[in-house]
């Protein structure tokens, strides 16, 4: 003789909803959406990398054309010494850290943004 | 300079440097110790030790050399070796560190899987190592001689016991502190000379080193930055920028360091104050190379140019003063050459001893063994190259670099359509047309023609071709993209703060 067992629904008035897949599922298992997740944290990367690349060639890279193309400026003295040694002699190692710096902040604030979106509950 | 002054100084180098390496020892361990120092190391250290194992003999000695005989012009080797770590922190840092392998081949491996890409990154890794090591045994050789009157050879000789007894004994855990110990001891060695010179210098009423009555016979423009470089200096300025901002990346012992870090993030805060600590150093030499001007113009005509910085405090200063000043400058330029030797014999010898040693021999015998093998190597090649200028096998060296690794680098941590047979013709194409150029430069003498002066400075087209050359042979193997270039782009460069499968 077998129990009464009384058959329910578990379903209640509003209506239970899977949770969605997280960010980080979704790039494990190399789905679109998680392709679109890696691909705009890509983009955003090599973008700032792409930025320090121009600023490095066109402050720095730049300086041969300047001292060819006006050398009537290089020759002006500046500290008692000609723009051209002030410029590669000392100038040129803060604008690279400051460059450097700015990388750094920017990089790790992209991380920072996909870190939030991947692991949002 | 005094004998005895010139030997304490190396002594004191010498027992310093090994002496540090058995202290850490205590620290090291595990195979993982001996390779990366089980990627504990913080950022300030490692940075320190960065910069210790980076500046070698070319920038201690010889860009004051150059400075000193060819101008302004040669500001630019300074200038680019420091940029070489922006690219490297923008384009390469953090990504590689993620990448979570100990070598280059293994990145190489990791990223394309496959052997044949592996065994020519180490072929690659041994080539630019032993050609970077020849100028460092060189110019030690010839920095022993004349602080010690120790012959050339044998002063080569001293170096590579010194470096052997440090690598085999410590591996990478010891070598961290020696190198960061030994970026301060150049630093200090480099500046506290040079407020003595400035200070003699404007007591002497401070004249301008680049008043042409400073000119030698046929020289002119010392000033002008584009006028020591040869028959076509724009190209060569671009050539020689090209190379060292490019070729950094790709120098095996700098880029063993980077997984050294805990993750990719100190690995770019690593990088930062590399760039800080290279920054304040390489203003130094230059003011070396522009008293030497007004003070030991007469080097150049001797082809004594390199010791420049060992010679002013001798004579600007002289006496007591002068030999104890002149004593740490030769401290610092030996210690130069030890941290530079060490480092790239790690690098060659972590390759020799995955690739070929690990057959006969395991984990911390067989890199022993390598180590042993890298430094006679090269001690053998730096005799036999006796003619070859210290600064021309660096500059070579950085060509090389640039046209080979740099390119497999940021295609390969950008660029997901990079395949093994691309990889293979872009390394092949640059290393075949920068090795050309460089065996030519070490047999051929330099003429007025165009042809001397691309072989002379190659990475202009050198680098350029190989990257076309790998991204064409990439995009004509589309079928042969590894399956795995997604997952290895997430691990690459995703935070580590984020939990996915990183393959």
């Amino acid at each position: 003789m077998s129990e009464r067992v009384r058959v329910t629904s578990p379903r209640t008035t509003s209506g239970r909803r899977l949770p969605p897949p997280s960010a980080a599922h979704e790039i494990d298992a190399q789905s679109q959406v998680g392709e679109v997740y890696l691909r705009s944290l890509l983009r955003a990367q090599l973008r700032l990398a792409v930025v320090v690349v121009t600023l490095l060639a066109v402050l720095v890279g730049g300086l041969p054309l300047a001292f060819w193309l006006l050398p009537e400026v290089m020759d002006q003295e500046v500290l008692g010494m000609p723009l051209a040694w002030g410029l590669l002699g000392f100038l040129v190692y803060p604008v690279l850290v400051a460059i450097g710096w700015w990388y750094v902040r920017a990089a790790e604030r992209n991380e920072r943004a996909f870190t939030d979106v991947v692991e949002r509950p | 300079m005094s004998h005895t002054f010139g030997a304490v100084a190396v002594l004191v180098v010498s027992v310093l440097t090994v002496g540090i390496g058995i202290w850490g020892l205590r620290f090291s361990r595990t195979t993982s110790d001996f390779f990366v120092a089980s990627r504990t190391v913080r950022p300030a250290l490692n940075a320190s030790a960065i910069g210790g194992e980076y500046l070698s003999a070319a920038s201690f000695l010889g860009v004051a050399g150059l400075v000193l005989a060819f101008g302004a012009d040669m500001l630019w080797y300074p200038v680019g070796w420091t940029a070489g770590y922006l690219l490297l922190l923008a384009l390469v840092a953090a990504p590689l560190r993620r990448s979570g392998a100990y070598t280059l081949p293994d990145f190489a491996q990791a990223r394309l899987r496959s052997r044949p890409v592996r065994i020519i990154t180490s072929a690659l890794v041994v080539a630019i190592g032993w050609l970077y090591l020849i100028p460092q045994l060189k110019g030690a050789g010839f920095t022993l001689n004349l602080a010690t009157g120790l012959d050339n050879r044998l002063g080569g000789l001293v170096v590579a016991l010194v470096v052997l007894v440090n690598v085999v004994t410590g591996g990478m855990r010891s070598v961290t502190f020696v190198q960061a110990f030994q970026y301060w001891l150049k630093l200090t060695a480099l500046l506290v000379p040079a407020v003595f010179l400035l200070l003699v210098w404007f007591g002497d009423g401070a004249t301008s080193p680049a008043d042409p009555m400073f000119d030698l016979p046929g020289q002119s423009g010392w000033a002008d930055p584009l006028s020591g470089l040869g028959p076509h200096p724009i190209y060569t300025t671009y050539s020689i920028v090209i190379a060292t901002f490019l070729g950094t990346m790709g120098l095996p012992h700098v880029v063993v360091r980077f997984y050294t870090n805990p993750d990719g993030r100190a690995a770019r805060r690593t990088t930062l104050v590399v760039l800080v600590l290279l920054g304040i150093f390489y203003v130094l030499p230059p003011v070396y190379g522009a008293l030497g001007r007004i003070y030991a113009g007469d080097l150049v005509a001797e082809g004594r140019a390199d010791s420049v910085v060992i010679q002013l405090p001798l004579r600007m200063i002289g006496g007591t003063g002068g030999e104890l000043l002149a004593a740490l400058l030769v401290a610092g330029a030996f210690a130069a050459f030890l941290s530079t030797s060490s480092g790239l014999t790690i690098a060659v010898a972590g390759v020799l001893s995955q690739d070929v040693m690990s057959r006969w021999l395991g984990g911390i015998a067989s890199f022993r063994v390598s180590a042993a093998l890298a430094v006679s190597v090269a001690y053998v090649l730096a005799v036999l190259a006796e003619d070859v200028g210290v600064a021309t096998a660096v500059g070579l060296a950085f060509a090389v670099a640039a046209s080979t690794f740099c390119p497999l680098l940021v295609l390969g941590i950008w660029w997901r359509r990079l395949t093994d047979v691309g990889a293979i013709a872009g390394l092949v194409v640059g290393g075949v047309t920068s090795g050309a150029a460089v065996l030519r430069t070490f047999v051929a003498t330099e003429d007025e023609g165009w042809y001397s002066t691309l072989m002379a400075q190659p990475a202009a087209w050198t680098v350029p071709l190989a990257f076309a050359a790998m991204v064409v042979g990439s995009l004509l193997t589309p079928d042969r993209r590894s399956p795995h270039a997604t997952r290895f782009m997430v691990r690459l460069h995703t935070p580590e703060a984020v939990t996915v499968d990183r393959g």
